[in-house]
């Protein structure tokens, strides 16, 4: 039963998860702040444009620690990757995903998770963390689309 | 909401949440794509028990430190997630859906991924950054299209 659910094994999942949630968790406590993923991507965008919908309130006021946010992510992987993961080894991660599949995938990632103002984190973790109704509609939609669309792939291009 | 001030010590709380949000998504390798479309294609159930887990820790937080605490420990006020149930919210995760599918990144381990050196995931990047580009020149128009013309005054 564990070797058909969990392959590769279950606890670095789980001890991952428990660390994504206390980091979410110790922004929370110490600063206030929700720490969802997607809008640092429309934050960003108001230091480069002048347009009255990257320049609202909300994306001025927090693209600043929205930043700092993303660096730590680069940084934790990092350390983990570097430090106890394959690049300790001196492997450097790697995807054998098509260049086009990321990019395209990438597009309609950005554009559907800003649509939705959520992601994977921002309505997956704070969003039902904060037992909101539409953030789990939002999680069961992008679930079934993204089955649908995973094994669709899978069968066209017959293959891995 | 007036624009949340950086000092050093938030400064350090931020980037230590950044951190364990990061190691937390390297550690339970989300940041390989290949891994997440796993899961997609029902091979390994693992997104489950980190979407669970993630889940469940927020979840604590976010109901008790508002009710033990006046405010954050480092100052401000306590945010909310706020969500609504519209056409926005079920169209864009539908899409968002599509995306994640195709090519098994989201917004998170997209720039967490970098940190592992696995520079394929700018693709990915320059897409997220582009999509939501778009998203906001979008909604931007829309917003000023029902607006009767301006005049000058």
């Amino acid at each position: 039963m564990q070797n058909l659910l969990f392959p590769l094994g279950w606890a670095h999942y789980l001890a991952g998860g428990v660390l994504i949630g206390t980091g979410v968790a110790l922004l929370f406590v110490l600063t206030g702040r929700v720490g969802g993923m997607s809008t640092v991507y429309s934050s960003t965008w108001s230091f480069v444009t002048r347009s009255a919908f990257f320049q609202q309130a909300r994306f001025l006021d927090s693209r600043g620690w929205r930043l700092v946010y993303a660096l730590g992510l680069v940084l934790g992987a990092a350390l983990y990757w570097w430090g106890w993961g394959p690049g300790a080894g001196g492997v450097a991660g790697h995807t054998a995903v098509p260049a086009w599949q990321l990019l395209l995938g990438g597009g309609l990632v950005g554009y559907g998770a800003r649509r939705a103002n959520g992601c994977t984190s921002g309505h997956g973790i704070c969003g039902l963390g904060s037992l909101q109704l539409p953030s789990l509609v939002a999680v069961l939609t992008f679930m079934a689309t993204a089955f649908v669309t995973a094994n669709v792939v899978l069968a066209l291009t017959g293959g891995r | 909401m007036a624009a949340y001030a950086m000092n050093p010590p938030r400064f350090a709380a931020v980037l230590a949440g950044g951190m364990l949000f990061g190691f937390g998504l390297a550690l339970s390798t989300m940041v390989q794509p290949e891994v997440v479309l796993g899961f997609l294609r029902f091979r390994d159930w693992g997104l489950m028990l980190v979407m669970g887990g993630a889940m469940g820790v927020t979840l604590l937080a976010y109901r008790y430190a508002p009710r033990r605490l006046r405010a954050p420990l480092l100052g401000g006020g306590f945010d909310r997630h706020v969500s609504r149930l519209d056409r926005d919210t079920v169209l864009g995760s539908a899409i968002f859906g599509i995306g994640w599918g195709l090519c098994g990144v989201c917004p998170g381990p997209a720039i967490a991924g970098l940190g592992t050196g696995n520079l394929g995931l700018l693709w990915a990047l320059l897409g997220i950054v582009a999509g939501a580009g778009l998203q906001g020149w979008q909604a931007g128009r829309q917003q000023a299209l029902p607006l009767p013309p301006q005049t000058q005054d």
